[in-house]
């Protein structure tokens, strides 16, 4: 029976469930419900919840459990001379898997009987042209050991199939069973069911933690992996990033510096647009500008902020790198050759730049709105100029909360990859001018794992390892800057 | 006390009270400067804008309209069907290739009386490459109209469209081994005859992708199919979830260890790079759980974990903006808090909630990075899924992963496609935006 059907079939018992825990709960008051303790509806959904959950909770841990067992006990089943002849165990255990499945497909088809397939013979069979004929396409020819352990694996699935069945089914008729004995007019039904929801809601909340750690866990085991294979002082401190393209590794250089010299770089110059500009947008937007002139400028300056990562990359790569180039380029207009290319750390710094202006300047906003009035007012009594107040007073109160702005947009700039993607170019160097092709970290993810190279190989794995020192950066970086910006909030609170 | 008070004289400088001394002619001018910086950083960052939207749209509009030749091919009888028995397996049998030659004497006759210098066999080069399919798939659909004239409607290649857009000039050709200046005449020709026009393109907004080489074919039909079935992911797993953990966190939580812990995880996670997400995706979802690769699921899967914290926190806000009494009320005659909760909290809350969702979706729909990791580029999206699950399941591109796509590929035929998707995308989000600007008026509620 298939897994959809089997749930299926407990959700249908689950449906019976809700209408007898009904029935049963007007039946236990003798129809009138003002003898419940609960409302009726809370009779049958304890019963459907109680018919449901355990069932499918033990159905999905037998599907993580079943594969796990069978594969233990029919790897256990593959002499060691196979496996130094078939490579490692997990081929040999793929190739298990595919005869496996290939055979209960050409039951399922009709190409053989359920006796032929249990009786096939490596030697007097063809089993690679059987399984081709239904469309399953098996690598090599399939040995007696290979196909000993595949209708091994089929049995046991088979079994394992027929008690989860049995299992699941059974829980859902014994957990109905149960909560319909349970049913009775002091029984309270409200408190248990909101208890089970209670469950659900902590579940959802802890999704947030799971996420954390899945990211943290995923990057850390592939890491560690990378770091058997690649020592992690050349990573850390080579000079060089120079990946073999060969696919099946060795004779790479993966030193990170000059990716992080890259992201450094472009993160500086897109800061160095966005904090002057956005600093004085917010300036101007709280302290100067008159209503309308704000109600029409601020949003616009967000929509900035709602428009996808991918347009700026696409305005760096086709538009404002080929004006640069025509500026800065060679033939360009200034003659001073400095440009080769249009991919470079000042078309993506400048890109960058623009994307992070309404980020910096609505953060900015808050903070300066966030200084006391009176504090402008002492100012301002006193005859300083509005814009004498501005730097002397508040700027200065707010400079925590705008260091922790400046930071935020900081970690967002280094962690951005469209715009580095498409604008900064791939090769990785480190150089001092700012028209150069450089390449960043978040860059060097997306090729090293979108490449044709064997996941396995250290030229796959080190995306785990810059992804963990990408994750530490910007989660150190955030964790500064909120710190700050509370620290602040506190301060005038 | 000062000196004014006790009536002595007032020094003065010996100017008019009416002339600004130089100093505060200093200060002043300073300050007219600041506020000038001001309006200047606010003049830049709105150049920024209009010269990106108009960026976009002047590379982009050009995309929408395709240019095509009015060609009426003669179905030959002799090269298509030879035993003339009309058998749809025999029909079949003459490949896109066989069609080449009916194509180019229609070409021929079309352009009779044209002056050129080109052979007749180099008249197909103004052609899309899918002129033969086009032609084989409606005789194979209409096998008894062989042996007569059709009119078609096909394509033109991608260089002959550029040349009618204004992207492609003659100085261009020089080094282009697929067309000549004199194709570009004969182009002319025809466009004056109305035998080759330039209409909108409805084969761009629901079309499929097409191979590296044909440009003029590609659409983004698929790929929107991909991130809609991908957006489904999102709304079932990322709104149910989102808004259970804000419940939970605003209503229910004690103050403790745990919950201090999953606040601070969405607020971290809020701001993680979404490239993280990405290898988090490649990682979880197709190392471990073994999912196919470039499926929307995954996908979907992928952008409902980035998506969540955004969710959480504009549902927290709004759930915290329903008044107290209203809890109150609702205990008060005797609900559960479960009940005071489910029956009113959270109906008020509502309009916020959908609100942020429709926000959220929108930042999911622009999202690229985590596609690219898992897969949802380097494929050509050229087949619409065939149904729920193979939408769900099968392999698929995404709006903004088909733009990178394009945009990554060597033809410069592909950018104005970018820049066309690039439209098609933001008019998504701006529909998006507009529905949650709206749902905000018409629902919100001041206490």
């Amino acid at each position: 029976m298939s897994n959809l059907m089997l749930v299926l079939i407990v959700l249908g018992l689950g449906a019976v469930g809700f209408v007898l825990g009904r029935s049963r709960a007007m039946s236990v008051a003798g129809g009138d419900r003002r003898k419940l303790h609960s409302l009726p509806v809370y009779y049958a959904a304890h019963v459907g919840l109680n018919t449901i959950v355990p069932a499918l909770l033990l159905l999905f841990g037998w599907m993580i459990v079943q594969p796990m067992i069978i594969n233990s006990s029919v790897s256990g089943m593959i002499p060691a001379s196979a496996i130094e002849e078939g490579g490692n165990l997990s081929l040999l255990m793929s190739d298990v898997r595919r005869v496996a499945e290939g055979l209960d497909i050409a039951v399922t088809q009709g190409a053989m009987t359920v006796s032929e397939a249990t009786n096939l013979s490596a030697d007097a069979d063809n089993v690679r042209d059987k399984l081709a004929a239904v469309g399953v396409a098996l690598g090599s020819d399939v040995t007696t050991d290979t196909l000993h352990a595949a209708q091994r694996y089929r049995a046991m699935a088979a079994t394992g199939n027929l008690w989860k069945s049995i299992v699941a089914i059974g829980a859902a008729l014994i957990g109905m069973a149960v909560a319909l004995r349970l049913t009775a007019v002091a029984f309270r039904a409200r408190n248990v069911v909101e208890r089970g929801i209670l469950m659900v809601l902590i579940a959802a909340a802890s999704i947030a933690v799971l996420t954390t750690l899945g990211i943290v866990l995923s990057l850390i085991f592939n890491t560690v992996e990378f770091f058997q294979l690649y020592p992690a002082s050349d990573f850390f401190f080579s000079l060089s990033w120079n990946p073999s393209f060969s696919g099946r590794g060795g004779g790479s250089e993966l030193g990170i510096l000059p990716l992080l010299w890259g992201t450094l770089y472009i993160s500086f110059i897109a800061l160095l647009v966005a904090v002057p500009i956005g600093l004085f947008a917010a300036i101007y937007l709280s302290e100067y500008a008159s209503n309308p002139v704000r109600s029409f400028a601020k949003p616009l300056l967000e929509l900035l902020a709602g428009i996808p990562t991918i347009v700026y990359g696409l305005f760096a790569l086709l538009t404002v790198g080929p004006m640069l180039v025509s500026v800065f380029g060679d033939n360009g207009a200034l003659g001073v050759g400095w440009m080769q290319g249009g991919t470079a750390v000042m078309t993506a710094g400048l890109v960058m730049g623009i994307m992070l202006i309404p980020f910096v300047s609505s953060l900015s906003d808050d903070i300066i709105n966030a200084v006391p009035q009176s504090m402008r007012d002492g100012s301002l009594g006193l005859g300083a100029t509005h814009s004498e107040t501005v730097r002397q007073v508040i700027l200065p109160a707010a400079l925590p909360g705008i260091v922790g702005a400046i930071l935020l947009a900081a970690s967002r700039a280094i962690g951005e990859t469209m715009i580095v993607v498409l604008g900064a170019g791939a090769a990785a160097r480190l150089s001092m001018n700012p028209f150069d092709a450089m390449t960043t970290v978040t860059a060097k993810i997306v090729s090293q794992l979108t490449g044709d190279s064997d996941f396995a190989s250290p030229e796959a794995l080190v995306a785990f390892a810059l992804g963990i020192t990408l994750f530490v950066i910007t989660l150190g970086l955030n964790v500064i800057a909120l710190f700050i910006v509370r620290k602040y909030r506190e301060q005038y609170e | 006390m000062t000196d004014a008070t006790q009536g002595g004289p007032i020094r003065t400088k010996g100017k008019s009270i009416l002339e600004l001394d130089t100093r505060t002619k200093k200060r002043n001018a300073a300050e007219a400067r600041f506020k000038g910086y001001g309006i200047a950083a606010i003049c830049v960052s709105l150049f920024f804008l209009v010269s990106l939207l108009v960026t976009i749209v002047s590379n982009g509009v050009p995309a929408f309209t395709q240019t095509f030749v009015n060609l009426s091919v003669t179905l030959d009888e002799a090269k298509l069907d030879k035993n003339g028995n009309r058998n749809i397996d025999e029909i079949k049998k003459v490949s896109t290739f066989g069609y080449k030659p009916l194509i180019n004497a229609a070409l021929v006759s079309a352009t009779d009386g044209i002056e050129t210098e080109l052979t007749d066999k180099d008249l197909d080069k103004i052609l899309s490459a899918s002129a033969g399919a086009v032609v084989r798939d409606h005789v194979i659909a209409n096998p008894d109209m062989i042996g007569e004239t059709v009119e078609f409607r096909l394509l033109t290649s991608s260089r002959v469209d550029g040349y009618m857009k204004g992207r492609v000039v003659r100085e261009d050709l020089a080094r282009d081994k697929n067309l000549d200046a004199a194709h570009l005449d004969l182009i002319d020709v025809m466009a004056e005859r109305g035998a080759v026009q330039r209409t909108f393109n409805w084969d761009f907004i629901f079309g499929s992708d097409a191979s590296e080489s044909r440009p003029e074919q590609a659409g983004i039909g698929v790929s929107m199919l991909g991130s809609f079935f991908m957006m489904l992911v999102v709304l079932a797993l990322a709104l149910p979830i989102g808004v259970a953990a804000s419940i939970y966190l605003e209503e229910f939580a004690p103050q403790n260890r745990f919950t201090d812990l999953i606040e601070v995880n969405i607020s971290n996670l809020a701001a993680v790079p979404s490239i993280v997400f990405g290898i988090l995706g490649l990682a979880v979802f197709i190392q471990f759980a073994h999912l196919p690769q470039s499926a929307p699921i995954v996908g979907g899967l992928t952008l409902t974990l980035m998506t969540l914290p955004t969710i959480v926190i504009s549902t927290r806000a709004s759930l915290k903006a329903v008044p107290p009494s209203i809890r109150d009320a609702a205990l008060g005659v005797g609900a559960s808090k479960m009940q005071a909760v489910f029956h009113h909290v959270l109906p008020l809350a509502m309009p916020g909630i959908l609100t942020g969702t429709i926000i959220g979706l929108a930042q999911a729909l622009g999202e690229t990075a985590p596609l690219l990791l898992i897969g949802m580029v380097g494929y050509i999206a050229t087949n619409y899924p065939e149904g729920v699950t193979s939408g769900f399941l099968d392999p698929n591109s995404a709006m903004p992963a088909q733009i990178y796509e394009w945009a990554k590929r060597a033809d410069p035929a592909f950018y104005e496609r970018a820049w066309g998707g690039i439209i098609v995308l933001l008019l998504f989000l701006l529909t998006m935006n507009l529905i949650a600007i709206i749902l905000r008026r018409r629902f919100e509620r001041r206490w």
